[in-house]
């Protein structure tokens, strides 16, 4: 719980990882990749304010201490959801699975949840995987990560023919959240490769899901807006833009945060620290700290409330995970987050 | 040495006129020339580095390509070797590039596209969009109407860079721009209607917005990685 300002904010941080890249870990032959790969988030991080920043060394490896210290003693995080992203080609032991997060959850049971993950290249055995993992780890939800490399392909689309399959076994585990990321990717080589249109295609045949569009579908936020408009189930993943442009871009931020508050609306969009990219402390802080200036040019955006906030901040996860959340932690006038059915009203209105 | 000779200098100018096609920006201004030589003997050498070493291989491709046509165009110039640094797919397109190939060239079998139109098409399009919100924003500004800005023709347009570079992409897009065209136009070339114009500027703000907060973090990357300062429009353009 963070409080602020005689306002106490229920902080579910939807997007965080406990990764493990030092050079131990890496494969064989493909250090380049490995290497590459952390060194790029570690560039990232240098987009947040200077005595936040670590050293590659310990990017590369943080400890269970750290982890702590971080989200829970400082960052002031009430539920965190530990991503799942594999990237078995470059790193020998996996980037950050089910596996090494559920290891977290286990000793933070009433904290943490994770969410699993799927490769439709896997076929047969990847379905399995799934249902195996999903009885394991109780899941919820799955972290698709369409940039990752597999046996000589380079990525895969949400609307590949296979992916139907991993869609429905989802269904029928009772994983109904879906948080897809796209980026840095480099599939369809001759395409725009951060092209959302299969995540577009797929919240529409799949509307018992949630697609949660991480990092809100950068560096195509534009697609993004004018999908996540026009389907109920698409939701924003607010990693990246916090931690990203907050500190680094405060104009881009007010206006990235202007539009998706126009576009995607206040009820569908989901703060993640991203962290080990970002400590959460600054961004939660940040955030409730934070308004949108009176100045002319950001008239025309709406202006984020206190229980605008209250939503981003905890209040639309803790909906699509289920979690409980204490009556004083909850909106003064009963005013709970628009449900996808409200959503759907409005959009046969 | 002859009066003829290239310099630095003038190879440097034309390599401003290579776009990144994804933010509609010129390299130069971006940061991604890190180095730029020419020989007594008039061989260019040209080193180029992107933010991460992951940025997109297909405009990391066009980029390095239309850097080797650009500066070929010069009469002083003999061989010219462009090299991309620091890319996962770097040595594919450092390798087509230098044989004058194309896109199959530099990834056999993964590809069949080797000149990437729809791909360049597709953000010259939102370029267009782009700048041509910065201008009807400008206009609004000044106390233009709807009415006024949807009658204006090009040539009524002021003499501004983004002015000028819309008239470019329209070029490059096969789209009319002539003296007496529409100023503003939709990606398929036609006018936008004074009704419709507010409607329009709603969402070509935002694929603006997007261009220039991919430009954004493009810079801060390099910098954080490279130390590399760059003329940031962030704080210039306002």
């Amino acid at each position: 719980m963070y409080q602020k300002d005689g306002e106490s904010y229920f902080v579910v941080d939807a997007h965080q990882h406990f990764w493990d890249a030092s050079p131990a870990n890496w494969v064989k032959g493909q250090e380049q990749y490995a290497k590459g790969w952390i060194e790029c988030f570690h560039a990232y991080m240098g987009l947040g304010p200077p005595e936040t920043h670590w050293p590659l060394e310990k990017f590369m490896k943080y400890s269970e201490d750290d982890y702590v210290h971080d989200v829970f003693d400082s960052g002031h995080i009430d539920r965190g959801i530990l991503q799942s992203t594999y990237l078995k080609e470059w790193y020998t032991d996996g980037f950050n699975t089910a596996e090494r997060n559920a290891r977290m959850v286990e000793k933070f049971p009433d904290k943490l949840i994770v969410n699993g993950r799927f490769d439709p290249r896997e076929g047969e055995a990847g379905l399995k995987q799934l249902e195996e993992d999903a009885k394991r780890y109780n899941l919820k939800g799955v972290k698709v990560y369409t940039a990752e490399w597999y046996k000589g392909s380079r990525g895969w689309k949400l609307t590949d023919p296979e992916a139907q399959m991993f869609l429905d076994k989802c269904k029928e585990l009772g994983i109904k959240n879906i948080h897809a990321h796209k980026g840095p990717t480099i599939w369809p080589l001759d395409k725009d490769a951060f092209d959302v249109k299969d995540i577009d295609v797929a919240a529409t045949s799949n509307p018992e899901l949630n697609f949660i569009v991480e990092h809100v579908g950068l560096p195509r936020i534009e697609d993004f807006c004018f999908m996540a408009t026009q389907e109920p189930n698409v939701y924003a993943g607010l990693a990246v833009v916090i931690g990203g442009l907050m500190h680094a871009r405060p104009r881009f931020f007010n206006k990235v945060m202007g539009e998706l508050l126009f576009w995607v609306g206040e009820d569908k969009m989901l703060f993640g620290s991203d962290y080990g990219i970002w400590e959460p402390k600054w961004q939660v802080e940040g955030f409730i700290d934070w308004k949108m200036p009176d100045s002319e040019e950001y008239s025309d955006y709406p202006h984020p409330t206190t229980e605008t906030k209250k939503k981003i901040m905890g209040l639309n996860a803790a909906k699509l995970y289920d979690i409980e959340v204490p009556a004083h932690l909850q909106l003064k006038n009963g005013g709970a987050p628009a449900a996808k059915e409200d959503a759907q009203l409005v959009e046969s209105a | 040495m002859t009066a003829t000779m290239a310099t630095t200098a003038n190879v440097l100018g034309a390599l401003a006129e290579v776009y990144d096609p994804e933010l509609d920006e010129p390299i130069t201004r971006l940061g991604f020339v890190t180095s730029c030589e020419v020989s007594a003997d008039g061989d260019v050498e040209v080193i180029l580095r992107l933010p991460t070493p992951q940025c997109a291989p297909n405009f990391a491709f066009l980029m390095a390509a239309d850097a080797r046509k650009v500066v070929r165009r010069l009469p002083e110039v003999r061989e010219v070797t462009i090299k991309l640094e620091d890319h996962y797919t770097g040595d594919e397109i450092n390798a087509a590039v230098g044989r004058g190939e194309g896109f199959t060239g530099a990834f056999p079998g993964e590809t069949v596209d080797d000149d990437l139109l729809a791909l360049r098409e597709l953000f010259l399009r939102k370029a267009l969009v782009g700048r041509e919100s910065r201008l009807c924003e400008a206009l609004l500004r000044d106390g233009g109407t709807a009415e006024e800005i949807a009658a204006l023709r090009i040539d009524d347009l002021p003499d501004t860079p983004d002015a000028r570079r819309c008239i470019e992409l329209r070029r490059d897009l096969g789209l009319a721009h002539g003296h007496d065209e529409p100023a503003f136009v939709l990606p398929n070339g036609d006018p936008v209607a004074a009704a419709e114009l507010t409607r329009w500027l709603r969402t070509a703000r935002l694929v603006r917005m997007s261009l220039e907060v991919n430009g954004g973090i493009c810079r801060s990357l390099l910098q954080f990685r490279h130390g590399v300062a760059i003329d940031d429009p962030e704080e210039v353009l306002r």
